[in-house]
């Protein structure tokens, strides 16, 4: 057990190091750097000796493994690098942005899995009733529908109808203003849970119908057991593997969905630093919040990897 | 993600069952003949309804390509300024007076062209890549593999999203940078298949007849994994359909003068609130093309594996 635990590390380790690789190298494929990006036209006008300065003190001009060796390097001591841009170190910026996404992603989850596992339960209990066919119409609109729709029409219904806008006022974290807060990550979590829900509720429901008429549930019926405990403790148990699954590759497509989200409803979260990195070739930071987001999405395969063994005993064996 | 792991992410569930069927158990896909995939396809409810949207969704790409759209799709008209549909424009004008439903066929042209060229890079090299890396084993696997990993582990619309940027805004960079980041969804769900034929009889009955590697790969194995690399495919256009729409509302998309599904539905923020029509517009344009080709996919498995279709 604990080996294989150092295994799976080690191996995490070498796939983060093979990501930082590839980022490291699609980015240098950027036309212009930090410092055109900051110039914008007028880097035309800079005479070869000034640039050779600029580059020197951006750090741009050094040589391609010096500069990913010394990325490395700042990532291990912890400060991330320093942007180019703000010229603040990446880890405080990171910082910032970091609790907001999470927050955005958990409460995200925490919408879809109750969408998806209540509908999806229920509506395996009454195949073709009310339930039943209102959860699949939720999940044709959130499967079909992509979030940035989803979005874009929540924000002008919202502005419409209730002359809300969630530029209107500044981010206000959970402890500065509690309630401010809860609006604000409501809604973009509604939006991103919606596809989660959807998503969840086929799985669940697919796997409940899977359990629903083997023999240990006719004998827990026949034992006389109360419907709740028959649906929830036998079945739902029985049917949990595969909605595990489901909710750990849909952790990882919510990391990419929270850029948009971000975009959309105006949270300074992590994918809204990495669009305004992007836009101003701050290497350093991009190169840095795409780690974290793979870092992310590897963590939770492991996650979801070890859970099997805890909820499936027969998956312990191999 | 390791795949030595208990339960790695489902591959669709007609990979593994269709070589079972190969392997000689009496399964009338034995003979499976084009017209009875057609027929099977079109027989359930699936598959009728993605070959109907999908087909839509050509046509209106086709117009769009040849420009048989009721008006020029970038003709400005200042005095039909945001105009709600009606018959002579059917889903209403944005604010240029541009006629939304000519600019739609337009766009949907474009992005059917992305995904084309996108779907087409990822399942060729994906597909490569998993046969061979399914089929030789040993460490040519464990690179294409680690590799396979690494490409997955980073978001792929972020990673669309990196690589377009990198190389600039413009159509064949969108196709480029969404192929990329789906080949590894490729590799995962070919290679499966590759390593269970790999010990089928009739391809060690090959082997000992001494076929050349190349010929077992593609002329033996190939064959029976098209299939799934069929569905995948279709998956991949919807998938594809959908990364485009995400980079050009993002703004990395084409630029400006070509009309992008994406790009309508994020100028729309503004003037949604007034002209429901120009979110819907683009919306439904995008929705029906994402269904579609989910739906085709999803017909394509239940024809190709009648056993699927019970869940």
């Amino acid at each position: 057990m604990l080996t294989g635990v150092a295994r799976r590390l080690l191996s995490m380790l070498v796939t983060l190091f093979g990501v930082a690789v590839i980022i490291f190298v699609v980015l240098r494929l950027l036309p212009g750097n930090a410092v055109t990006a900051q110039l914008g036209v007028s880097a035309g006008l800079l005479s070869h000796a000034q640039v050779v300065a600029l580059d020197h003190y951006y750090g741009v001009g050094e040589p391609f493994f010096q500069q990913f060796g010394s990325w490395l390097g700042a990532i291990f001591t912890g400060n991330l690098g320093v942007s180019l841009t703000s010229r603040t170190s990446v880890a405080s910026l990171v910082g910032a942005a970091l609790p907001i996404t999470l927050e955005l992603a958990i409460a995200s989850m925490i919408i879809g899995e109750l969408i998806g596992v209540l509908f999806g339960v229920f509506g395996s209990l009454k195949p073709g009733r009310l339930v039943d066919d209102l959860g699949r119409g939720v999940s044709v609109v959130g499967l079909g529908v992509p979030s940035f729709i989803i979005g874009t029409g929540l924000v002008t219904f919202l502005a419409s109808e209730f002359h809300y806008f969630p530029s209107s006022e500044g981010f206000a974290s959970i402890t500065q203003d509690p309630w401010l807060n809860v609006q604000q990550i409501f809604f973009p979590a509604l939006t991103l849970g919606l596809g989660i829900g959807a998503a969840m509720m086929r799985t669940t429901r697919a796997a409940m119908l899977e359990v629903i008429g083997l023999n240990y549930a006719r004998t827990a019926r026949g034992k006389g057991l109360s419907k709740r405990v028959v649906t929830w403790k036998h079945l739902f148990l029985g049917a949990l593997v595969p909605v595990t699954t489901m909710s750990g590759i849909q952790l990882g497509y919510l990391l990419g969905g929270t850029v948009i989200v971000e975009q959309i409803f105006v949270l300074p979260g992590l994918g809204r630093l990495l669009i305004t990195s992007i836009n101003e070739r701050d290497f350093p930071v991009v190169q840095t919040v795409t780690l974290i987001f793979a870092a992310g999405f590897i963590i939770v395969n492991m996650l979801t990897d070890v859970l099997y063994t805890v909820i499936d005993p027969r998956t312990r064996a191999s | 993600m390791t795949l030595a792991g208990p339960l790695p992410v489902p591959a669709p569930a007609g990979a593994p069952l269709e070589s079972d069927a190969r392997a000689g158990r009496g399964d009338p896909a034995d003979t499976p003949g084009r017209r009875t995939l057609l027929a099977s396809l079109w027989n359930n409810s699936n598959g009728r309804t993605g070959c109907v949207l999908v087909g839509l969704v050509l046509l209106a790409a086709i117009a769009g390509a040849v420009g048989t759209t009721p008006y020029p799709a970038q003709a400005q008209d200042p005095s039909a300024v945001l105009k709600s549909p009606s018959f002579s424009h059917l889903l209403g004008t944005d604010q240029f007076g541009r006629d939304l439903f000519s600019l739609v066929l337009q766009a949907l042209y474009i992005s059917v062209k992305i995904a084309c060229v996108a779907v087409a890079i990822a399942g060729v090299i994906g597909t490569v890549a998993g046969i061979v890396a399914g089929y030789l084993g040993r460490w040519t696997a464990s690179v294409i593999m680690r590799a396979t990993d690494m490409l997955f582990a980073i978001p792929a619309i972020l990673f669309a999203l990196a690589i377009v940027t990198a190389l600039g805004p413009g159509w064949l960079n969108s196709a480029l940078a969404i192929g990329i980041g789906y080949i590894p969804i490729f590799v995962r769900v070919v290679r499966g298949p590759v390593l269970a034929l790999r010990e089928a009889g009739y391809v060690r009955a090959g082997r000992v007849l001494g076929f050349s590697r190349r010929r077992l790969l593609f002329r033996h194995i190939l064959p029976n994994v098209a299939g799934t690399v069929a569905v995948q495919t279709s998956l991949a256009l919807a998938w594809s359909v959908l990364a485009e729409a995400s980079l050009s509302f993002l703004g990395l998309g084409p630029p400006p003068p070509t009309a992008s599904l994406g790009e309508m539905v994020s100028q729309s923020s503004s003037l949604a609130s007034t002209a429901w029509w120009t979110l819907a517009a683009p919306s439904v344009a995008i929705v029906i093309a994402v269904i579609g080709f989910n739906f085709l996919g999803d017909g394509l498995r239940d024809a190709i594996d009648p056993r699927a279709r019970a869940r």
